[in-house]
């Protein structure tokens, strides 16, 4: 081994700080001129590689780190954000807008990509937050057989191999040890992530994005699930003003309550 | 979604305010369009120290040399029976003249800020035009002083009573009276608060042409009889231009229904302009009608560190011309409002290295790809020539508003010590930050700036409003002291009076400024001012003791 190679799937959301809408037909979330951004696990997941590689954490240093998503052609725009943090390449696998690809077909994506690239590391975001599936890193690891650690909130290194990880749990800190290659999902606490400074949004620019297909890398995408209805939930029941003393009294008598 | 929002919530605990930050300092990252009334509104007092004590010292008490009036007549039983059957509700009147209520009407005798109390026994909420106008048409005729309050969140200390002048509380009159989605004309009630409206308007694609921090409590009635500045005014301009009518009472009761919605209307004076900004000295505003711009749906922030003033003033020269229309804020924060910022609540900086002077620029448009392209252009430009020397993009919403909050978290933080001196001024452009470095200098020289707690100044900062020519001038101290104040007036005042600039620029004359006017007004327009106060308000009952 020289050096890890990190692979550090992202995927674009709608930004948290928005709310999200039904659309009219009830089939999905609106998402058409809504802001998306990255989601914010999957930050966590870059700024920790981009930390190893910094911190010389692991005694090899970190060889590549690779950011990768699946999404519709704006997905584009967080690998640059991406590699404006830190990561050195990106790959994506386009698909149509509006065309969800489901955890396992992601987790099966990602497997060949660890293949082909020979990855080391895999560092997750622990769920995204538009479907909360949270099954994606639990999946790969299964697909490759790979130790996983979910809900990282400290990455430490022992040895070329000894990975040490700390994770939340109710009443303290579980620390768990396993051995690369293996799978790490992040959660809150793991760091706080960097802004994307003006020089490196522009290095970003000239990183290369590479384009490929779910059937380049030989991986079937269908989906096995279907949505039958989106509802949002029922809208809370205003309160009413009343003028005065009398007023509320009448108004308690009115409903009973008194 | 409620697992979304779960999230959310997890993620604003844990990466905006970390465990670190100071429980003296609420979280600093404050979202902008969030109401908690402390963020813009705390700018700009003269003297404002941060309230800690229990109960606020009496108007009268601070400032001895004012004398209540004695042509104003005592509040007697034989009044309040005539409000009383005038309003009619219970709840319109509260009436500590007959009976003690000084708890129910503590709330309208002090200011937010805790720093002016008045002595009123009677607060009057009036449910429409017509009974403002005959409110105020008694109060004429008796000579009962008043105040008009909307949602009391004033720097100035004009929202207040000084002594026993009735209070005539616009809170009542709170309904939207029309919108049309055409034309962007919103007809409201003076006491329609802020943030009602700006919510009313998102729901319809439009936005509000005014925000500041007090959203949640103010008053569109009281933004207009202050003519409050803000954070949209240099994308929207002021509301001298986007009010487009005024309904209001004058003293005598004569309701002037100058509603118009019309954008043009060159018939004659334009006269509701008198009222905007007037501070409810000519009369009482009960109706607005407002033009409104569309919400913009692409919002970019940026966030530049600067070697010089003189960078500064080319990387505005650069945003104005190349991001020209979609340009929405340009905020200047000199290193010590963010050193002390910092110090406070050791949140992480946004730029790894520290610089003389911080930007924050902020770009709205309808489409966010051309934005950027916009936007991605100037970034290039401004550091390709050295005009920033540093910078960062915010990435997502969560950055926009960590952002924010390095500027807008500065008054809150200045506090954090004990006292601060604030001076909110406008100056020709050039020579803005001058002020601050000879402030400072003075500060130094007289050897009252230091880290020891003997030291009465902890930092002169100097931020604000760079688009709009308006600068913060803060001393942060850890107490009251004379010979602070010695150094600062009236030197402050000389030196803005010198460059033709405004002692008060977004925050009005109130009880606290009205001395000053002098160094930013002739004589002759101050004697032109008194003519109108003495022709709509003859007896002189409205909001006295204060303005001019």
């Amino acid at each position: 081994m020289s050096g890890l190679r990190i692979l550090v799937p992202v995927k674009r959301v709608i930004d948290y700080a928005v709310k999200p809408r039904v659309n009219k037909a009830q089939t999905a979330v609106e998402t058409a001129g809504v802001k998306h951004s990255m989601n914010p696990f999957d930050e966590l997941s870059i700024e920790e590689s981009v930390r190893i590689r910094e911190k010389k954490s692991h005694p090899l240093g970190v060889h590549e780190i690779i950011a990768f998503t699946a999404g519709p052609p704006k997905s584009a725009d967080i690998l640059r954000t991406a590699m404006a943090m830190g990561a050195d390449r990106s790959i994506h696998v386009e698909t149509k807008e509006g065309d969800e690809i489901e955890p396992l077909g992601v987790a099966k994506l990602l497997s060949a990509v660890v293949k082909k690239e020979k990855i080391d590391l895999v560092v997750l975001g622990k769920q995204s937050i538009d479907d909360d599936a949270g099954q994606t890193g639990q999946m790969l690891a299964g697909l490759l057989g790979w130790p996983q650690a979910t809900q990282a909130s400290k990455v430490g290194f022992e040895g070329e191999k000894g990975v040490l990880v700390e994770k939340e749990v109710d009443g303290g800190i579980e620390t768990v040890k396993s051995k690369l290659p293996m799978i790490i999902t992040a959660d809150l606490r793991l760091n706080e992530p960097r802004y994307a400074s003006l020089p490196n949004i522009m290095k970003a620019k000239k990183k290369k994005i590479e384009k490929i297909s779910a059937a380049d890398l030989g991986v079937d995408v269908g989906r096995r699930l279907k949505t039958l209805k989106v509802i949002e939930p029922p809208p809370r029941q205003g309160g009413g003003k009343v003028d005065d003393v009398d007023g509320m009294i009448a108004k308690l008598k009115e409903l009973g309550a008194i | 979604m409620a697992s979304r929002s779960r999230v959310s919530l997890a993620l604003r605990k844990t990466r905006i305010s970390p465990a670190s930050t100071s429980k003296l300092c609420r979280p600093l990252i404050q979202a902008r369009y969030q109401s908690t009334a402390t963020t813009e509104d705390t700018e700009g007092i003269a003297k404002g120290t941060t309230g800690t004590s229990k109960t606020i010292k009496f108007t009268s008490e601070t400032y001895p040399s004012i004398k209540r009036n004695s042509k104003f007549p005592q509040i007697t039983e034989e009044h309040v029976k005539y409000f009383k059957q005038l309003l009619g509700a219970e709840s319109a009147v509260i009436d500590g003249v007959t009976k003690d209520a000084t708890d129910d009407l503590e709330p309208f005798n002090g200011d937010w800020m805790r720093k002016y109390r008045g002595h009123t026994k009677l607060v009057l909420k009036p449910g429409s035009t017509e009974e403002v106008s005959k409110v105020l048409k008694y109060c004429n005729d008796n000579m009962l002083a008043v105040v008009p309050q909307g949602g009391n969140s004033g720097l100035v200390g004009g929202s207040v009573p000084v002594f026993d002048e009735i209070v005539i509380n616009m809170s009542r009159m709170n309904q939207i009276r029309s919108f049309d989605e055409i034309s962007g004309t919103l007809v409201v009630d003076a006491g329609v608060i802020l943030e009602v409206a700006d919510g009313y308007l998102g729901e319809r694609g439009h936005i509000f042409p005014l925000d500041l921090g007090a959203k949640g409590s103010c008053h569109i009635g009281g933004n207009v009889a202050t003519n409050a500045g803000g954070l949209r005014l240099l994308r929207y301009g002021s509301l001298h231009g986007s009010v487009l009518g005024i309904e209001a009472v004058l003293p005598d009761g004569t309701i002037v229904d100058d509603l118009s919605k019309l954008r043009k209307n060159n018939t004659g004076y334009d006269l509701k302009q008198l009222f905007i900004g007037a501070e409810g000295t000519i009369g009482i505003i009960t109706g607005i009608s407002v033009l409104c711009p569309q919400r913009s749906s692409a919002i970019n922030v940026a966030f530049f560190g600067l070697e010089s003033y003189e960078k500064v003033q080319l990387a505005f020269k650069e945003a104005k011309g190349q991001l020209s229309e979609i340009l929405s804020a340009f905020e200047l924060m000199d290193s010590h409002s963010q050193d002390l910022v910092h110090n406070v609540t050791k949140n992480k900086r946004p730029l790894e290295r520290e610089h003389p002077f911080y930007c924050l620029i902020e770009t709205s448009g309808s489409n966010s790809e051309h934005d950027n392209e916009k936007l991605e252009k100037f970034l290039e430009y401004v550091m390709e020539n050295d005009i920033v020397s540093d910078g960062v993009v915010a990435q997502d919403s969560t950055q926009v508003r960590s952002l924010w909050g390095w500027r807008e978290g500065i008054p809150e933080c200045l506090g954090h010590w004990g006292g601060v001196y604030k001076y909110d001024l406008s100056i020709p452009i050039a020579e803005l930050y001058d002020l601050v470095n000879e402030t400072r200098d003075k500060i130094t020289a007289a050897g009252l700036l230091g880290d020891t707690p003997d030291d009465p100044v902890v930092g002169v900062v100097g931020y604000g409003h760079m688009g709009d020519s308006n600068l913060h001038l803060n001393i942060a101290t850890r107490r009251y002291d004379k010979s602070v104040e010695k150094v600062l007036e009236p030197f402050v005042y000389e030196w803005i009076a010198k460059r033709s600039g405004s002692i008060s620029a977004e925050h009005g004359l109130g009880l606290a400024k009205k001395n000053y006017i002098g160094y930013s007004r002739s004589q002759t327009m101050i004697g032109l001012m008194k003519q109108i106060k003495n022709l709509y308000d003859p007896n002189g009952i409205m909001n006295p003791y204060k303005y001019i």
